[in-house]
């Protein structure tokens, strides 16, 4: 690689009256290749005590309904365990859930399947709605809140929500889809972000995690990869 | 009003794979170049560490590198009958932003389009007759050929170090190699990269099939290497990060690995970024280009004078800024007529699923790189006799799996639950043991009298600017081509061993919330006259003479590969013509 000139010259070119999406300002770069130490940070590790989001209430509900969608087995723990609800909260108290990275602008109209998502409301606002919908769902039906049922009935109104019979006042699956797929990043994202606790999913397929280098395995064929998952944050020699 | 900078001789638009070309061929001619970038500086060292780098949820599904749909979108709808509404979170394609564009997220497929993709119309018109081509298909010949375009391939290759392995040289067809493709006059500059298991035991299961397998060509290098400019790459290692993420290794090809570093050395360039442009200026008769206009961070805009125009930015984004300023004449679907916004494609990618019995087979899909697998492409362009058919196109097909991230590899045999313990133990069981490529077959998406771009009447981005608004849905020669490429792909799979296959073929309606691949084409595209083109076989718009545009905006349509090295290959010949005819004498290259 040429080493880059020395004179490089970085500077602002007006006064910061509005930041951009990402935060930097409009730059004049000449010279040589620009240098910012840590110009991308690690992403910080989320502390898993305590709720940022939910409600009692509601942390309540996620953990029964991430323990169903993920039910503990004997080798490997459920969502409520793996951490997928503390997860969920911490995205949902971030720019997640407030849908900040999105085209927001209206007007709001229903579309076609194929025109994707348009509904006003943030990932954040979806789960306040229907996490109140769904407990007034259970009381109404059940006379119990939806984190008091047995797990033969979460799965009864878990069913109903997949199949659009149950729609907790939103289109129809929407907060299904929604939560699921919320549910199962947690479980397999990396545990800097709160789930896959002890990277208990990664264990269970079989995925080394955050490592970075295959080139001595890439061809030893049909031959299992030997090594524990490692994480961003996180690495089993590490904790003794 | 736009406060005025000092004019340059050049302006280019998007410091991407094409913009970071042209600004290092034209600053060798001493002109004094500033290139305006709408994203932010990325670099291996400062933005890409081997630490954090391969995190699935903040790259891949939280879209860390790429364009914010809160900063600008399009809108999207079917057909005419319907109202566009806004693309509110991205899905079937990716927009990038930033310095290296694309060219930062992508796989690094290093593909050339074959001879008979450049004279498409005539070619099949030749072959089957005008009849095999529907009525309301609207492909056509590119205006150059391969032939041309060939020296310039390898240059673009040459700067990134593809490894691969010749299937043709200078005429010579090569075992190991795609003997399909056109003659190349030398070598790939690397030799091709390692296998994992799943993508040999394809190679294995088409040969037995009698196709001729070859190594997918890859902009992820099997060995260090230092291209012409002096630029050293290194090897890469299968990290299973590559597509959506930067490389930390240096080994995959793009602006910042193989021509940044040299490009930064001119004292005569300059690079300015988060700033967007949002007009290309025009005289009063609208012929010539006085520069561009565009808004810093703090909102205040600026105008930029220069003698040459060179819009690179994102095909999207190409056209909505002709639209905007009024280059050319706004195509109508109705009359046929206009070309800017005619001629939209993008592709028409398919899968099977191939489960195999855990037992017997471990993949370990994890280890894999952007461009790795095994490929046929038999059954790619006009490869194969179409007559009968009922369709024309086509595409490689090929175990090209680059990944085994988590949270995205998530094919489970027919039948699972979407969750409970079914769920889980099917994820437990077959994670290791299924082969899952995304593209696997990676079809051509032919262009159509109504799928078209231009401005929305209704929404509008950050600057109140319309967005662009796409009118796209897929047709019956793209669904059939789709499902025969499937059938044949799944055959393979069978042949591999598979015991149970899931065949995904390509349907309809077009669908702007599934991911297939960003190979958006079309919109201001290339051709041999004013009456079929906006811009003429040097990229250079009939209207401006003194505006070129870059990248797979000026594809006629979509051929059955990805369409990178084409690009690179398009703006190597752009910026010869620049360099050798137009710059002694600026004007039409070609005369109308």
């Amino acid at each position: 690689m040429p080493r880059p000139d020395r004179r490089v010259v970085l500077s602002s070119i007006a006064a910061a009256l509005a930041a951009s999406p990402l935060g930097a300002q409009a730059a004049v770069i000449e010279g040589g290749m620009p240098w910012t130490a840590d110009r991308a940070a690690p992403p910080p590790k989320i502390d898993p005590i305590g709720w940022r989001y939910f409600t009692s209430d509601e942390a309540a509900a996620v953990e029964a309904l991430v323990d169903r969608l993920i039910p503990p087995d004997p080798e490997t723990p459920g969502g409520k365990d793996c951490g997928c609800a503390v997860f969920i909260d911490r995205q949902l108290a971030g720019p997640y859930g407030s849908a900040e990275a999105l085209y927001m602008k209206g007007p709001f109209h229903d579309g076609t399947p194929q025109q994707g998502t348009q509904s006003a409301d943030p990932p954040a606002v979806h789960y306040r709605k229907a996490l109140a919908a769904l407990d007034k769902h259970s009381q109404d039906t059940l006379h119990k809140k939806f984190a008091e049922l047995s797990d033969e009935q979460k799965d009864g109104i878990i069913h109903d929500l997949e199949s659009g019979k149950v729609t907790l006042g939103g289109k129809p699956m929407a907060f299904f889809q929604q939560i699921l797929k919320d549910t199962q990043q947690g479980f397999f994202a990396d545990p800097v972000y709160g789930g896959n606790r002890g990277m208990a999913s990664w264990k269970m397929v079989g995925f080394p995690g955050a490592r970075y280098d295959y080139s001595d395995w890439i061809d030893r064929h049909n031959e299992r990869y030997p090594h524990p998952p490692v994480s961003i944050a996180d690495h089993p020699d590490w904790n003794g | 009003m736009a406060r005025k900078l000092p004019a340059k001789d050049v302006v280019i638009v998007g410091l991407g794979w094409t913009g970071a070309i042209l600004a290092h061929e034209l600053a060798q001619e001493g002109l004094d170049i500033v290139a305006i970038e709408r994203g932010p500086w990325r670099d291996t060292a400062t933005d890409f560490s081997p630490a954090y780098a391969q995190d699935e949820l903040r790259y891949r599904i939280r879209h860390e590198l790429f364009l914010r749909p809160a900063q600008t979108s399009l809108t999207f709808r079917n057909n005419r009958s319907q109202t566009a509404l806004p693309v509110r979170e991205w899905g079937a394609f990716m927009l990038g932003n930033g310095v290296g564009g694309g060219g930062l997220h992508w796989n690094a497929e290093t593909w050339r389009f074959l001879p008979s993709d450049f004279s498409l119309r005539s070619h099949l018109t030749q072959r089957y007759g005008a009849g095999a081509i529907p009525d309301d298909m609207t492909i056509q010949d590119w205006g150059v050929t391969y032939d041309e375009l060939e020296p310039h391939y390898d240059k673009f290759e040459y700067l990134c170090g593809t490894s691969g392995t010749a299937g043709n040289l200078k005429g010579v067809i090569q075992s190991g190699g795609n003997p399909f493709e056109g003659p190349r006059g030398r070598p790939y500059p690397t030799p091709a990269q390692k296998q994992g298991y799943g993508h040999a035991l394809f190679g294995k299961g088409a040969a037995e099939l009698g196709y001729k397998p070859f190594p997918q060509p890859s902009g992820n290098l099997s060995q260090a290497y230092t291209n012409p400019l002096g630029v050293e790459m290194g090897p890469c290692t299968y990290c299973g990060f590559c597509e959506w993420f930067g490389c930390a290794n240096y080994s995959k090809a793009s602006p910042q690995t193989t021509i940044l570093p040299v490009l930064l050395r001119h004292k005569n360039f300059t690079a300015r970024t988060e700033c967007e442009v949002t007009k290309i200026l025009l005289d009063k008769e609208g012929r010539h280009a006085t520069g561009v206009t565009f808004v810093d961070t703090s909102g205040t805009e600026w105008e930029q004078p220069a003698e040459l125009v060179i819009l690179s930015a994102f095909q999207l984004f190409n056209v909505q800024l002709l639209l905007l300023s009024g280059v050319g004449k706004r195509y109508d679907p109705l009359t046929g007529e206009g070309q800017i916004g005619r001629n939209f494609s993008h592709q028409t990618v398919s899968t099977a699923y191939g489960f195999f019995d855990n037992k017997k087979f471990n993949f370990n899909p994890f280890a894999a790189s952007g461009a790795i697998g095994m490929c046929v492409d038999e059954f790619n362009g006009d490869n194969f006799d179409h007559g009968g058919k009922g369709f024309v196109g086509g595409g490689y097909l090929g175990q090209v799996q680059t990944n085994g991230r988590p949270i995205e590899t998530t094919a489970l045999p027919k039948g699972t639950p979407l969750w409970g313990l079914k769920w889980k133990e099917a994820m437990r069981d077959n994670y290791l043991s299924t082969i899952n490529a995304g593209s696997a077959c990676h079809g051509s998406c032919y262009s159509y009298k109504t799928n078209h771009l231009d401005l929305d009447p209704t929404y509008v981005d950050r600057f109140g600017r319309p967005l662009v608004r796409m009118t796209m849905d897929f047709h019956d020669n793209e669904l059939k081509m789709s499902a025969y490429l499937t059938d044949r792909y799944a055959e393979i799979l069978k042949a591999m061993g598979a015991r149970e296959v899931v065949k995904k073929p390509r349907k309809g309606p077009y669908d702007v919330t599934d991911y297939q691949t960003s190979h958006l084409c079309g919109g201001a595209i290339m051709g041999t006259s004013p009456q079929n083109s906006a811009l003429n076989r040097y990229l250079q718009s009939w209207d401006v003479p003194n505006l070129f545009v870059q990248g797979a905006t000026a594809f006629p349509q979509n051929a059955g590969y990805n369409p990178t090295d084409t690009v690179g290959a398009l703006a190597y010949w752009s910026a010869q013509a620049i360099r050798s005819q137009y710059l002694k004498h600026p004007g039409p290259l070609v005369d109308a």
